[in-house]
């Protein structure tokens, strides 16, 4: 049976790191970096006799993310302990929710070809992080890094309702850019702030029965969560093809030979004997601590996105893709303020930003400069001060090096050619070189024109002003 | 009559007259320790060094006419499981033989703020599980009355340094009956406040449900002295309760007149032992004259409590002591090859048997497919023994009890059979299943000299009503004047 046959069935754990400023049971930082072991204590550590404080800003994080994400919120939970053993964990339990998680019953919607889709949310559950192993490169051993230990993280856990990688991509990038505008979570994929457990299955389309499934954990770039799915998901297909069974089990992505392996074997099956954690007092939240924070939200991307539409006359294509991250939505509303130019400001991000993130690897919240420089360039190109093959270049060099595009433009020379006589030189001196192309525009070839624009250009290293370029090339050609 | 022989309170007078130096008292402590601990065996370390030079600091402070806290240079003996800065918490346990605290538990910042001085921790069976101080890692302590008996536990090293006059009075703590039992079988008074009274920060955790730091003291105005000092909320501990500051010693009153006493039959029963029983009717004929009116009832569902209390119990434990893995601190084996056996290896070496014993069984009754066959349904089965007691306290504003259903035992006798250890338990535990106060108050010996404690119970937060009985009680009668420790049964 072709793998068209197949329906590929995902459901996502996401852990996302929330951007309190202290841990979630005691008041070390949660900054990123910082030398192994400088912000842990004798809580963190697990030292006897210590005592968890739940940080009451994770619950009101989380409930910010519950209500962003369409949960119902429980007024009644707890927490638990996930009991195991492993260098990183120090109380060789974690603390997180079982059976009554903060948040439930939510959803988001993602846009896909064929339209939008709805995504439900099982839960939305708060946990702290573990800590780190560094495994020495001399070969001295593991060192236990306990900086990121009790970091709070909320999960959040979707139903199965994915069915393709890009209905993946679309899901976890819609989460991740409610999660920036509500302001819980700085996001960053590439410092492990927001990861993925990744569960896989296949079935034969019009199964009504789920296949078994692999769970692949802590992925945490989206394109190797993309691979990930497409190898695991193929690799499904030809096991039950050839007649053999999915064994439900954690695979480890590598993404270096890009194929899945086993993890552990099932001896290892884990017991995590939960139960709710005696040191803690359940969370209780009156009906007005959660109107409270209803009301403190922000505006959400939907919301933006139908401003953008109705205000700034958007097209449904450049107001998706503007409101996909508040990176983008935040630099594109500074941008306007500043050149009044929804149209512009919004082409380049969709079109030259993108491309150069992507050509990095980067993420939006890389972007190292911000909408006032992104305004100033609309503005130059408006003014018709730079042409906009030029801006491409401000671009470019504004992600090497930020500051002000007036002067980037100043200190490179790029500043645009509108001197009439200047382009009357050059035109003159192009038409010299290029007599076939003036016979063929003259012998009714429009396309000739183009061309020659085209060489004027490259003598002036895109400088020229290309509508004066144009008009008087025209002049000269109808002479 | 020696300066170690006094309790807290007349020290205190004598300090505030002049008549004595909180140098003088602490040297005669520790001139006692050497007299007596070699045979008592109550001290895991003591800290005569630090002490003295405190004693003399607050002294001259005293000189200088310096604002300082009554009980400023009073002596206190600290039970091994709560932490204080840069001293050794050992817990008895070879696991934590060498781990210093880097902080002091909340009990010992209160105590700090008053400028007590440490005499030193005291001996407990291991991670205070059990009940006669034999599970100690280290040694076991001998009761100070009959020195071939076990002094009760886990706090009897707190208990028979009271009891022999080692220190004016200790912190124990309590999460079976761990404060009550041993002061029983001591004869001194032994008090587990209200769950969430206490701040349990610093307090190293056997079962966090349930433990409670409490005093140990020669007698019951000392017991609501000391409680003033450590009871409160604390932000560092989420289940301590927030309540109104109260004087404990306000409710050192002498009159029960029209105070209801309730006494559940079913602790009088065949498990107890005849004298204890009939030290029990005496209480209660002495409560009837003192014009209380002292009624039979039933508590039957207690009969579970034990049961409930070694699911729960060692539930909780099972996790709690998953941190002691070997990597950060504490006992790691020299045996090994890799992580497993790091841990395995660090563990079987370093926690003794009962201590074992307890982590299997907590970690076998949290397993999947028996957790709701145990640790749920003990859960269920808590809250009606909480309900229970609710109802008793409707009618009653005490229940009387035995502390113990015998006097001390002899050493090694339950050692080798765990069950009857637990059973040594069973007047005391559902109190914490309840999370009730109760204090053992020392009332008689039995025929061999040995002393009996009897047990009184209120609601949650009801210590005024148990400190009034008792004060009561004990201005009443003599035990402290007829009774004292008489060191016999030693090998020499």
């Amino acid at each position: 049976m072709p793998k068209e046959d197949y329906e590929i069935v995902i459901g996502l754990e996401v852990h996302c790191e929330l951007s309190t400023k202290t841990k979630i049971f005691c008041s070390c930082s949660t900054e990123f970096g910082g030398e192994p072991n400088t912000h842990c204590c004798p809580i963190c550590m697990a030292m006897p006799g210590t005592l968890p404080v739940l940080n009451e800003k994770v619950v009101e994080y989380a409930v910010k993310a519950g209500l962003a994400t369409n949960c119902k919120i429980a007024q009644n939970s707890k927490n638990d302990r996930k009991n195991y053993f492993y260098p990183d964990l120090p109380k060789a339990y974690q603390i997180s929710q079982y059976d009554m998680p903060l948040c439930y019953d939510g959803y988001v919607n993602i846009e896909t070809e064929e339209g939008e889709k709805t995504i439900r949310l099982e839960r939305i559950h708060i946990e702290e992080d573990a800590g780190k192993l560094n495994h020495d490169d001399y070969g001295r051993g593991t060192f236990v890094d306990l900086n990121r230990a009790g970091v709070p993280l909320i999960e959040c856990v979707s139903k199965p309702d994915l069915r393709s990688k890009e209905e993946v991509d679309a899901y976890l990038r819609k989460l991740k850019s409610i999660f920036e505008y509500i302001e819980i979570s700085d996001c960053k994929m590439q410092e492990g702030s927001l990861r993925a457990d990744v569960n896989v299955s296949v079935r034969k389309k019009g199964a009504t029965e789920f296949g078994t499934r692999t769970e692949m954990k802590n992925m945490n770039s989206f394109r190797s969560i993309s691979r990930a799915i497409e190898y695991e998901a193929n690799r499904q297909i030809e096991v039950l093809e050839n007649g053999g069974e999915i064994t439900q089990e954690t695979l480890r992505w590598d993404d270096i030979s890009g194929k899945t392996f086993s993890m552990r074997d099932k001896e290892d099956a884990q017991d995590y004997r939960y139960f709710p954690d005696p040191d803690l007092v359940a969370i209780r939240l009156s009906d007005e601590y959660i109107e409270n924070i209803k009301n403190s939200l922000p505006e959400l991307p939907e919301s933006r996105k139908k401003r953008y539409l109705e205000e700034y006359k958007l097209i449904p294509k450049a107001a998706n893709f503007v409101t996909s991250s508040k990176y983008y939505s935040d630099l594109f509303e500074e941008a306007i303020a500043i050149c009044k130019n929804p149209k512009t400001a919004s082409n380049l991000l969709m079109s030259e930003v993108a491309r150069i993130l992507n050509e990095r690897e980067e993420e939006p919240d890389q972007i190292p400069f911000s909408g006032k420089e992104l305004g100033e360039l609309v503005e130059l190109i408006d003014k018709g001060t730079i042409s906009s093959s030029i801006s491409k270049k401000v671009l470019e060099e504004l992600f090497e090096n930020p500051k002000s595009p007036s002067k980037i433009i100043e200190e490179k020379g790029w500043i645009q050619i509108s001197d009439e006589g200047a382009i009357k030189e050059v035109v003159s001196k192009i038409l010299e070189a290029n007599p076939q192309s003036v016979a063929d525009f003259k012998a009714g070839k429009d396309r000739a024109l183009g061309f020659l624009v085209g060489q004027a250009m490259k003598e002036t290293k895109g400088k020229a002003n290309p509508q004066m370029l144009n008009q008087l090339f025209l002049e000269e050609l109808k002479k | 009559m020696e300066l170690y022989e006094l309790t807290v309170h007349e020290l205190i007078d004598k300090l505030e007259k002049g008549e004595t130096t909180s140098e003088e008292i602490t040297k005669s402590y520790f001139d006692r320790i050497k007299e007596k601990d070699g045979q008592v065996k109550a001290y895991v370390s003591t800290m005569e060094e630090q002490a003295i030079a405190k004693a003399k600091q607050i002294d001259s402070d005293r000189k200088a006419g310096k604002k300082l806290s009554k009980f400023a240079g009073i002596p206190i003996g600290i039970k091994d499981n709560m932490c204080i800065t840069g001293t050794c918490t050992t817990c008895s346990s070879k696991m934590l033989e060498n781990f210093v605290a880097p902080y002091d538990a909340m009990v010992i910042e209160k105590l700090n703020a008053e400028d007590m001085i440490y005499l030193g921790k005291m001996n407990m069976d291991e991670f205070a599980m059990g009940s006669s101080t034999e599970n100690s890692a280290f040694f076991p302590t001998h009761n100070p009355w009959d020195l071939s008996r076990v002094p009760g536990g886990s706090s009897g090293g707190s208990a028979a340094a009271v009891a022999s006059d080692m220190a004016p009075w200790t912190l124990g703590s309590d999460t079976g009956g761990s404060i009550r039992q041993p002061a029983s079988l001591c004869g001194v008074v032994g008090l587990k406040p209200t769950y969430g009274m206490v701040s349990r920060f610093g307090l190293v955790a056997f079962a966090s449900s349930l433990d409670q730091i409490g005093p140990i003291t020669k007698d019951v105005t000392d017991s609501a002295l000391l409680l003033n000092l450590i009871a409160g909320h604390d932000e560092r501990d989420t289940t301590s309760i927030e309540t109104p500051k109260k004087d404990y010693t306000k409710s050192l009153i002498n009159d029960v007149k029209g105070m209801k006493i309730g006494v559940p039959k079913e602790y009088l029963g065949e498990g107890t032992s005849a004298e204890v029983k009939e030290a029990m009717f005496k209480v209660i004929k002495k409560y009837q004259e003192l014009g209380a009116t002292v009624e039979e009832c039933s508590l039957d569902i207690g009969q579970y409590a034990s049961a409930v209390y070694y699911i729960l119990a060692c539930a909780e434990a099972s996790s709690n002591l998953g941190r002691f893995d070997g990597i950060r601190y504490g006992y790691r084996t020299e045996n090994c090859e890799n992580l497993k056996d790091i841990y395995k290896n660090s563990r079987s070496e370093g926690f003794g048997a009962e201590v074992k014993r307890r982590i299997i069984l907590g970690t076998y009754v949290l397993s999947s497919g028996y957790y709701d066959a145990y640790y749920k349904k003990a859960q269920k089965v808590r809250t009606i023994i909480k309900k229970a007691y609710n109802e008793l306290f409707e009618k009653y504003d005490l229940l009387l009890t035995p502390v113990s259903p015998t006097t001390a035992f002899k050493m090694s006798e339950k050692l080798s059979d765990p069950l009857q250890m637990y059973l040594a338990d069973i007047c005391t535990v559902p109190v914490n299943i309840g999370g009730l106060p109760g204090m053992s108050i020392p009332c008689d010996v039995d025929s061999e000299g040995l002393p009996i404690g009897f047990q009184l119970i209120a609601k949650p937060f009801a210590e005024e009503t148990i400190f009034r009985a008792a004060y009561t009680y004990e201005q009443n009668t003599n035990f402290r004047e007829e009774h004292r420790p008489t060191f016999k049964g030693g090998e020499q």
